[in-house]
């Protein structure tokens, strides 16, 4: 189907350029470490203190570091007008929104995936052992941030004050999904089972995402049409 | 066999008409030059004959087909003012990229052999970011023709071209039209356009002022066009 | 003709307030835990019902908008969205002045506060990035999609806040669920008025709104000459 073969070869397309180039993820993951440390001199948490505070810590950065690499995402569009040329390509709209997608969510995961152990040596806390409940959240919050982080970098991209903008619009849409994420990971640092309370969360979560994914791709078309 | 038709088409910014109006059809291997002062409208007539942008009201088809159909766009070539290519890949990635978007059995050959025809295949793993101006024009049309369009969308080509880029515009245009194909291009050089077009649309404050053939007195005194119909 | 009933409009919504504000002040009795301010209620949840109400007309005309493609539903999206704003703005500052003298701190993160906050936030994206557009359909485009999304987001927000303060409680404002009939039924009829003035608002600022329109079209036109 060419749905899926042009949002491979755009996603392919995004990250080749970001890799060669690095820009939007050194920015990024820079932003995320130097916050993760700010945040350790600022607060100084004991033990008991971070075990509160680390799911809403670790999802403050990831949501901030993830507006640099969000805003690239069409900005990069714009040099050249290249946007018009894909708008104008047989490739529809969700296909590019889908593409774009795809790749933000692999260099957000891969700056969340660094920050994660740098995050567990300098606040003490242990991870491993939750690895994969851990990676089910990563997984399911940064679609979420991603999904609607990417319609609106669309929106956004040819207004005046965009790298304003996007984190504006984007960040109160996203409080119940950055909520459930962090009330996910807390509960999984603390050690608590992936199930009664945590779960309920984790269906929140889906169903986030399920909803704008539907949402983003049924209305990407409108926001990138002229 | 009409290759490109708009009926009816308004374009309104606000409640401001950009565009009044418009009706044109052009057959297939017509070239049309669209000719009118700036802000008259040309350039937002053909963002919405390349299917960029939807008008207010009316419709446009491309050989039949709606302009945002997948099967039309794979029809349509177009070259706007930016060379919609991008800086960060080479010349080859560029071609590689558009020729897979748009469905072609073999892009990596493709790409080779417009690299080759606009005289690029020297530079074909440069980075577009170190090429010159005239290197940037050559492989912004190498992208538009490279699938083979039935139609061109040409937004003022003729600017800010060097010699070597005009020479292989200017046979690529020429080819085009012996094959059959329909070229639609907007321009201030009255010139260059008036000798490769067979059509000639006039467009003033958005309206249509005239459309019609090229006839041999537009060559000989390419201002007669916007004495006779246009305004002052 | 228009103006005449504008005005009727206000004057029978600031009869109507003044008639419940006698029953209000003078005729319902004092709640049993918190005395005299509870009044402020038979302003402060219509205000919140007035506010969803009018981002829910923001949503329809946002659709109406990217259906018919008509300014008209983009004029009445932003009027309803700005007085849904205000009457938000009501709400908190109601629900601020209640807590503070309930309690002595200006605000807690109540859930039906908090939700109410993020409503808010959100609307004053929507008419921020109105201001970041220049070009009038362009405008009217991105701020429906906007609105379709703030709005969807509406029940999840809330839901989602509600949750966690289940889950971490702090004191709210009612108690218990149940209320005497009688104060149900003013703050219904506090509402009357509300509404009113919420149409009387609306009313104004669509027709502002449609004029700007008709001036930035001529000064187009004005500057195409």
């Amino acid at each position: 189907m060419s749905f899926f073969r042009h949002a491979f070869q755009i996603a392919a397309k995004d990250l080749r350029a970001e890799l060669r180039t690095k820009e939007a993820l050194n920015a990024s993951l820079s932003f995320a470490l130097v916050i993760l440390l700010l945040f350790s001199f600022a607060f100084d948490p004991t033990a008991e203190q971070t075990r509160e505070i680390s799911g809403g810590l670790l999802w403050l950065v990831f949501a901030f570091a993830g507006a640099l690499i969000l805003n690239r995402s069409f900005a990069r569009e714009l040099t050249n007008d290249c946007l018009d040329a894909l708008v104008a390509s047989p490739v529809s709209g969700a296909a590019l929104f889908t593409g774009k997608c795809l790749a933000n969510m692999a260099l957000l995961v891969a700056v969340e995936l660094i920050c994660l152990p740098v995050f567990g040596i300098f606040y003490n806390v242990r991870w491993v052992h939750r690895f994969w409940p851990l990676l089910l959240t990563l997984i399911l919050g940064t679609w979420g941030i991603t999904v609607v982080g990417t319609v609106f970098s669309a929106l956004t991209v040819n207004l005046r004050l965009r790298e304003l903008m996007l984190p504006t619009l984007v960040y109160p849409l996203l409080i119940p999904a950055l909520m459930a994420a962090i009330q996910l990971t807390t509960g999984l640092l603390a050690g608590q089972p992936l199930a009664a309370e945590l779960t309920n969360w984790l269906k929140l979560l889906i169903g986030f995402d399920i909803i704008f994914t539907a949402l983003a791709l049924g209305l990407v078309e409108t926001v990138l049409m002229g | 066999m009409t290759a490109v038709s708009a009926a009816g088409v308004w374009k309104y910014y606000g409640d401001y008409p950009a565009l009044k109006n418009i009706s044109l059809t052009v057959a297939s291997g017509a070239c049309l030059a669209l000719l009118g002062r700036n802000g008259a409208g040309k350039t937002t007539l053909l963002r919405i004959l390349a299917g960029l942008s939807q008008p207010s009201r009316g419709t446009v088809s491309i050989a039949g087909l709606a302009v945002r159909d997948p099967r039309a766009r794979r029809n349509i070539g177009i070259l706007g003012h930016g060379i919609a290519v991008y800086e960060e890949f080479s010349a080859y990635e560029n071609l590689r990229l558009f020729a897979g978007l748009y469905g072609l059995a073999d892009p990596h050959r493709a790409a080779l052999e417009w690299l080759e025809r606009t005289g690029l295949d020297r530079v074909k793993d440069g980075l577009v970011r170190e090429f010159s101006r005239g290197m940037r024009q050559r492989l912004a049309v190498a992208r538009a023709f490279l699938h083979n369009p039935g139609v061109l969308l040409l937004d003022e080509p003729f600017t800010a071209l060097d010699d070597r880029a005009i020479v292989v515009l200017q046979s690529l245009l020429a080819e085009a039209r012996s094959q059959n194909r329909t070229v639609i291009l907007s321009t201030h050089q009255l010139r260059e356009a008036l000798e490769l077009a067979t059509h000639v649309a006039l467009i003033q404050r958005g309206a249509l002022a005239y459309a019609g053939e090229r006839t041999p007195i537009m060559l000989e005194d390419p201002g007669w066009l916007y004495r006779t119909y246009g305004e002052a | 003709m228009k103006d005449k009933l504008l005005y009727a409009a206000c004057l029978l919504a600031a009869w109507l307030v003044l008639a419940n504000l006698s029953v209000i002040l003078l005729v319902l009795p004092d709640e049993a835990e918190q005395g005299a301010i509870y009044r402020i209620i038979f302003f402060h949840v219509p205000a919140a019902w007035s506010a969803f109400l009018g981002f829910l007309l923001a949503a329809l005309a946002s659709v109406a908008y990217l259906v018919k493609r008509n300014l008209w539903f983009d004029a009445l999206a932003v009027s309803v969205t700005e007085v849904g704003l205000v009457f938000s703005i009501v709400n908190l500052i109601t629900g601020m002045i209640w807590g503070r003298i309930i309690w002595g701190i200006w605000w807690t993160w109540d859930a039906r506060l908090t939700s109410m906050l993020v409503c808010a936030l959100l609307y004053a994206g929507y008419l921020m990035l109105r201001r970041a557009v220049e070009e009038p359909a362009q405008r009217a485009k991105f701020s429906a999609v906007f609105s379709i999304f703030a709005f969807i987001d509406v029940p999840i927000v809330w839901f989602s806040i509600q949750w966690w303060r289940t889950q971490h409680p702090q004191p709210v404002f009612r108690g218990g669920g149940s209320m005497d009939p009688a104060m149900y039924k003013m703050m219904f009829a506090n509402w009357v008025p509300l509404l009113l003035l919420f149409a009387v608002l609306s009313a104004v600022r669509l027709r502002q709104e449609r004029a700007r329109s008709e001036i930035d079209a001529l000064r187009r036109e004005a500057h195409a000459l």
